[in-house]
């Protein structure tokens, strides 16, 4: 199919706010590299860390497809106020629990969305979801086992877990408010509609939180644009963009 | 000049030889990473498929089709990978199944289209077939593996992913 420039304009949105979601996850995935409380969770972590990376430049690859634009141009030379990560995915590490509770209720969401994704009407974006989905049913369910092990673990890991969870699930509510011009793209079945993957989402997690000994919060949650960020974005850019940013134009570093 | 003097079976067989970067004991026409050969008076145009997105081997496969095919005499190789029909375990062959066992990862299962669940595939012990083992670490050494251990012959071995 051929898209209009509006269509165009909101699926760069759409493709721009699922790589920076991956990548900013994936940054702060990466601080446990060599601090990870076991060996084996350490490497499991850095995998899924590098899967990420390899989704945000698939979603990256399919605007560069759009608007020519350069995929390690938009990663490293972009500042906090033009990044359109959640603020789910920038708040800093936390313990062990935060961090594997956070990978799993985004898990589930990246995993339902490329599901839905499968059936894009704009074959590129159909052909990535194929892809992406294969690899992101292996985090889901490894973090799915975390969250049970430590929501059913000792009273200080449930302690723990929980309160991520207090912190966490009114966070996630800004992973399915629609992309600046979104509805053209949902009508011409280019993407999914964030509602739809919302109410799958919950049948999923909800009972399974539940099943884990979590009481899940009440209340509205982050409904803000993405273009509203935590200074912990600033810290973050700035030392994952420190590099390129100190050796610009460097062929290889 | 004259016309090369091969043919894409030529090349096919030279893919052949290319090992899996991280997998040796398999190449990259056993995985079922080629996919398309074309051959166009002096070019080469070989197209092939990622087996994990963020594999960090990739480049390194890329690089390999190109001097696998000018090791040939072919002054002009073009590498290009595709997404369609996604790369699945299904693809890697029988044979190469076996010499993975034998080398003591056990192949996948069957892929399939399978819905999105909290569960895993089961895996067999590729050493003594077992099927009583039990999972150690969903993720391996590389993007494609997990670890097990067996219960029956007590081996520690890795398995490969259903993807």
């Amino acid at each position: 199919m051929s898209l209009t420039e509006q269509q165009k304009t909101a699926l760069i949105a759409r493709l721009t706010a699922l790589a920076d979601d991956e990548i900013i996850l994936s940054h702060r995935d990466s601080e446990w590299t060599g601090h990870a409380p076991i060996l084996e969770e350490d490497i499991a972590l850095a995998n899924i860390a590098q899967d990420e990376i390899g989704h945000a430049l698939m979603y990256l690859g399919l605007r560069s497809e759009l608007d020519g634009s350069e995929p390690n141009q938009l990663t490293f030379f972009r500042g906090a106020r033009e990044y359109t990560n959640t603020q789910l995915v920038e708040l800093p590490k936390g313990d062990w629990a935060f961090t594997m509770l956070r990978q799993y209720l985004y898990d589930a969401y990246e995993a339902l969305w490329l599901d839905a994704a499968r059936a894009s009407s704009y074959a590129p974006l159909a052909e990535v979801a194929q892809k992406a989905v294969r690899e992101e049913k292996f985090h889901l369910q490894h973090t799915a086992l975390w969250v049970e092990r430590l929501g059913l673990g000792t009273p200080e890991s449930h302690r723990r877990m929980q309160d991520a969870l207090n912190v966490l699930w009114g966070y996630t509510t800004q992973l399915f408010v629609p992309t600046a011009g979104e509805e053209t793209l949902i009508a011409a079945g280019i993407t999914p509609d964030p509602a739809a993957v919302k109410t799958r989402w919950e049948s999923l997690v909800r009972p399974h939180l539940e099943r884990s000994g979590l009481s899940i919060p009440q209340g509205e949650g982050v409904t803000v644009s993405r273009q509203h960020h935590s200074e912990d974005l600033l810290y973050l850019l700035t030392e994952m963009q420190s590099t390129a940013r100190e050796y610009a134009g460097a062929k290889v570093w | 000049m004259t016309a090369l003097q091969i043919s894409p079976e030529h090349i096919w067989e030279a893919l052949a030889g290319v090992p899996d970067p991280e997998i040796p004991v398999v190449s990259i026409t056993d995985m079922g990473m080629v996919r398309d050969v074309q051959l166009d008076g002096k070019k080469a145009t070989v197209t092939f498929t990622p087996t994990f997105s963020g594999c960090p081997a990739l480049r390194v496969i890329a690089q390999s089709i190109e001097d696998a095919v000018k090791g040939l005499g072919v002054p002009e190789v073009e590498v290009r990978s595709t997404l369609t029909p996604p790369w699945t375990t299904d693809w890697i062959n029988a044979d190469a199944r076996e010499r993975l066992r034998q080398y003591g990862i056990a192949p996948p299962a069957p892929a399939g289209e399978g819905l999105i669940t909290l569960e895993a595939e089961p895996t067999r012990c590729p050493r003594c077939g077992s099927l009583n083992v039990s999972m150690t670490a969903s993720f391996g050494s590389t993007l494609c593996k997990r670890l097990y251990v067996c219960g029956n012959c007590k081996e520690p071995f890795e398995g490969f992913k259903s993807v």
